[in-house]
């Protein structure tokens, strides 16, 4: 754990000692056997203890999708709600009870494309809401229709003859909304997963978590180069903050900066070493190069990045709004309805 | 030598001038003097457009009707006493309405030839003979108006605005009004340019001394205070009663209010209104479009705030499916409805009551909430208030219903005491060995309130169907059919609550009026000149639309005919056919304008003539 996460726990130094199985709930947990969703499931429940946050102090929202089924495994307070609108009643529910730990579970059809307005304003406002967007790039629940981040091209049934749609990239499109804390993990990396988890869980502002999910069903394998052992190091870079950007399954790679682009470069060929790579700063408030860094998954020479992007601090919505209301008290004094209602010009009628 | 003052009863005026001529401003401010010299009142702001049309035309006409009178009125009045015409165009489209030898205050000013090509005139209706059958006071106010302020040293496009203060002044002379609250209010208006306060009260003084001073005004009229109930008053409009009223049950019931808004005229005075009061514990969120403002309410009221969205009819079409999802989940909030003329844009700024049915029926499955609605701009305060009420003790989404009429309109109320405001218990769930999510109350229904943060009542709900007191999501056929039926009996049972019928007449006779929402006034008029004239007519006005009062069906049954005014193609009439099986008469009006109670009337008459 990370000096970042201890401070969140709002009980102090007492420890609540919760288990995973706190997190369970008493409903049968029902994904098609084998999903990526079983994952994120299990390491969030195994996370959350870590935590120290009381149990009836988390509110886990959904819209509709595969995922948003998740609220109802966690033995925690859940909403499953309507498709897109998850950050819309997470909203509500934080501003106006702040010290609630409030948790919004999305997938790439929910929050990008039903739900992209609430997604976007969401993180522009910085409410203080951890957001898990399982990413498998389908509509699984309604039985494999293209996403928005479906590749161009892709063949499905609502695309015989390929996809005409360019994808959004989740991240890039987070940053353009000026959001806080961006990250991405994937579902066969239960280490990494639960650290960003943890991270998000951390961060104070809006977090955004997109999660590579694979569908085992509808869109098998999507994300296998990135997840699956044997060639991930190849095609992965893992950020760390303040450390250059190394990867590779011998660790002999690294990407450095040309100009405004970035390259994949050798650490062996004795042309470069790692002080001409690019070093990570999750804190850089101007976002240009957490831009650089999401748009190098759409260079097929490049590895995906995954981790943390950006973690900046910027006040949140309901802080300032509850400032407000504070200064609002201090300006105004107290509640007096008989005087409120008997405000301005006023007679009397013997 | 001080000239005469005729004494009058009650008199209808209206200003008319160009959208840029602050027509609003000046009738509201000979509004708020009337109602506190005493005066009963009733006002008519009839907008243009949002978006200002060019200067001059006809569609850039703005007008402010007002009615003042000496005893209990209900209307903004028919035909006018008196018209201020500020240019041509605004002569040209409120001429129509003014009474035969009314008052006729002409800025000759305004009437050049560009004026009168723009508003189509051949001729100068001044020079033409046109106007005879009026008293014609024709005065060139820009001109008075540039002379009075001509040492303030200001620019003339400065001195050109003030020209309908000098308007008012002249209206006050010949109403006798006293000036005071006018100056008090340019002086606040204008705290940070005190030049423009001493302008404008300038040309206020101005055009009274005009009246005073030329022969041309001969007789000036006072119309006495009205004899109402005692007690203190203020005027309000609809829009901010409606505030009012959600402060108040926030207040009474200790919770803390939540407004999640988009703005959408005519209703976002309410947002305003609401955003200023943080030291009320008020929040209120400008949400990114319609939805999210409904889904925000959701969360607020799920985490236990008073929770309210305010809206207009497009708006309401788009909360929809939150709608029904917090139908569903059983949560309480208020959606304020401020309905304006559909469909879709339609006309944004008149007013219409042709969001009924979809208030009672517009979401999918079988969704039914509570409707409650209106009927005057100040009993937008106890509907709301009402609305609240009834979401909190059912747990369940109200609609309340407004209109552009009563959310701009304004009258004098009679200021309520806060103690005398019924309670509003609150009782979240606490206790974890009883809790089940949908375990419901045995006499209301409701299922418990039980709030995130609350130890030992985690549970989960959804837009799902969920299994009867436990909550758990059930494709079972019989539990649905059951839940489907336990929701309508819930929301059915609110009209035990609800207080006798009062019937205004005799409780058995020829006709019977049935009215909702702010066709009250015009109802309310037709129906005591038709009583004094001996006929047998009646008069009921409906506050709760879903569910119905229970008495209703047997007062409809007391009467040989049943007619019912609305300002739609016929809605409420459909559902108390339906539900009731009278024979009741529609009678509609869908021009984005009120009733005048004139054409009521007149239909009375029809109806009572031929059976």
């Amino acid at each position: 754990m990370n000096a970042e996460t201890k401070t969140i726990s709002p009980n102090g130094p007492t420890e609540l000692k919760l288990t995973k199985k706190d997190f369970e709930s008493d409903q049968e947990v029902r994904w098609c056997p084998g999903c990526g969703d079983y994952a994120i499931l299990a390491q969030t429940q195994r996370t959350l203890p870590d935590l120290n946050i009381p149990k009836e102090k988390y509110v886990f929202v959904s819209g509709i999708g595969c995922s948003s089924r998740f609220p109802y495994y966690m033995d925690t307070y859940g909403f499953h709600s309507i498709h897109g609108r998850a950050p819309a009643i997470a909203t509500g529910i934080k501003i106006t009870n702040p010290d609630l730990s409030v948790w919004v579970i999305t997938g790439d059809g929910d929050a990008l494309s039903i739900g992209g307005n609430h997604f976007i304003h969401l993180l522009r406002r910085n409410v203080d809401i951890n957001v898990i967007l399982f990413n498998n790039r389908i509509y699984g629940l309604t039985k494999g229709q293209y996403s928005p981040t479906s590749e161009f091209g892709k063949v499905t049934k609502s695309t015989p003859f390929g996809s005409v749609d360019h994808p959004f990239n989740p991240v890039s499109l987070a940053l353009g909304a000026s959001a806080t804390f961006v990250a991405r993990t994937t579902d066969r990396d239960p280490a990494h997963l639960q650290q960003i988890i943890k991270r998000a869980a951390a961060h104070k502002g809006t977090s955004l978590i997109e999660v590579f999910q694979n569908c085992n069903i509808f869109n098998d394998g999507t994300w296998f180069k990135y997840t699956e052992k044997n060639s991930r190091a190849e095609n992965v870079v893992y950020l760390e903050h303040g450390k250059p950007l190394i990867f590779g399954a011998e660790q002999d790679k690294g990407i450095r900066l040309n100009g405004f682009r970035p390259e994949a470069v050798s650490l062996t060929n004795g042309k470069y070493s790692e002080k001409d790579l690019m070093v990570h700063d999750e804190k850089d408030t101007d976002a240009t190069y957490a831009f650089i860094l999401s748009h190098m998954m759409d260079n097929p020479d490049l590895p995906v990045p995954v981790g943390v992007f950006r973690a900046i601090d910027k006040v949140c919505y309901e802080d300032a709004m509850a400032q407000q209301i504070e200064d609002s008290k201090e300006k105004f004094g107290k509640p007096d309805l008989q005087a409120l209602l008997e405000a301005g010009d006023t007679w009397d009628v013997e | 030598m001080s000239k005469p003052v005729e004494s009058l009863k009650e008199a209808t005026i209206r200003f008319a001038g160009d959208s840029g001529d602050g027509m609003q401003l000046v009738g509201g401010e000979m509004a708020n003097t009337s109602a506190l010299i005493g005066n009963d009142i009733g006002v008519l702001p009839d907008f243009p457009a949002e978006i200002r049309a060019p200067a001059g035309t006809l569609p850039g006409v703005s007008g402010y009707q007002l009615h003042i009178s000496s005893f209990d009125i209900h209307t903004p009045g028919e035909k006018y006493d008196a018209l201020v015409a500020m240019n041509p165009a605004a002569l040209k489209t409120n001429l129509e309405n003014l009474k035969p030898n009314g008052i006729l205050i002409i800025n000759v000013g305004g009437f050049k030839d560009r004026n009168l090509k723009l508003a189509h005139y051949d001729s100068n209706p001044l020079e033409d003979g046109s106007l005879d059958k009026y008293q014609v006071f024709a005065v060139d106010m820009n001109t008075l108006t540039r002379k009075a302020l001509e040492e303030l040293g200001l620019s003339a496009k400065i001195v050109d605005r003030c020209k309908n203060f000098f308007a008012l002044g002249m209206v006050f002379w010949l109403y006798n009004r006293t000036m005071d609250h006018a100056l008090s209010l340019l002086k606040s208006k204008f705290a940070k340019k005190p030049e423009l306060a001493e302008a404008n009260s300038r040309a206020l003084k101005a055009g009274s001394m005009y009246c005073e001073a030329t022969e041309q005004f001969v007789t000036s009229y006072e119309v006495k205070p009205a004899k109402l109930p005692r007690g203190k008053y203020r005027n309000i409009s609809g829009n901010t009663a409606t505030a009012l009223g959600l402060i108040a049950a926030s207040q009474k019931s200790g919770l803390p209010l939540f407004l999640g808004s988009y703005p959408i005229t005519p209703a976002s005075d309410i947002l305003h209104e609401l955003s200023k009061y943080k030291h009320y514990g008020v929040r209120t969120f400008q949400a990114e479009d319609e939805i999210a403002a409904i889904c925000s309410v959701i969360g607020a009221a799920y985490s236990g705030s008073l929770a309210v969205t305010s809206t207009s009819g497009p708006g309401l079409a788009l909360k929809a499916e939150a709608l029904g999802l917090a139908i569903s989940v059983e949560l309480p909030l208020v959606v304020c409805n401020v309905q304006r003329a559909g469909p879709s844009t339609g006309m944004p700024t008149k007013t219409e009551q042709a969001d009924l049915m979809q208030a009672l029926y517009g979401r999918n499955g079988e969704a039914p909430l509570p409707v409650v609605a209106a009927s005057k701009p100040a009993d937008c305060f106890e509907t709301a208030y009402e609305a609240c009420r009834i979401a909190i003790k059912h747990m369940t989404p109200v609609l309340f219903l407004s209109d552009g009429y009563l959310a701009n309109g304004a009258e004098p109320w009679p200021i309520p005491k806060a103690e005398d405001l019924p309670e509003i218990p609150v009782n979240f769930a606490k206790d974890p060995e009883s809790f089940q999510p949908f375990l419901r109350d045995e006499d209301t229904l409701a299922r418990p309130w039980a709030i995130p943060g609350t130890p030992g009542l985690e549970h989960r709900i959804g837009g799902i169907e969920k299994e009867a007191v436990t909550g758990n999501v059930s494709y079972d056929p019989r539990n649905h059919e059951y839940m489907t039926r336990i929701r309508a009996e819930k929301i059915e049972k609110i009209a035990d609550d609800i207080p006798p019928t009062e019937i205004e007449g005799e409780k058995t006779g020829d006709l019977l009026l049935v009215g909702w929402g702010s066709t009250y006034g015009a109802i309310r008029t037709a129906v005591e000149h038709k009583l004094d004239e001996g006929k047998s007519v009646s008069r009921i006005h409906l506050t709760h639309l879903n569910p119905l009062p229970k008495d209703l069906g047997e007062i409809l049954k007391s009467f040989k005919h049943v007619l019912m005014p609305e300002i739609n193609a016929g809605q409420l009439v459909n559902v108390i056919r339906a539900k009731y099986m009278v024979p009741a008469i529609g009678f509609n009006k869908v021009q984005g304008l009120p009733f005048f109670s004139s054409e009521i009337e007149q239909k009375i008459d029809e109806i009572l003539e031929s059976k």
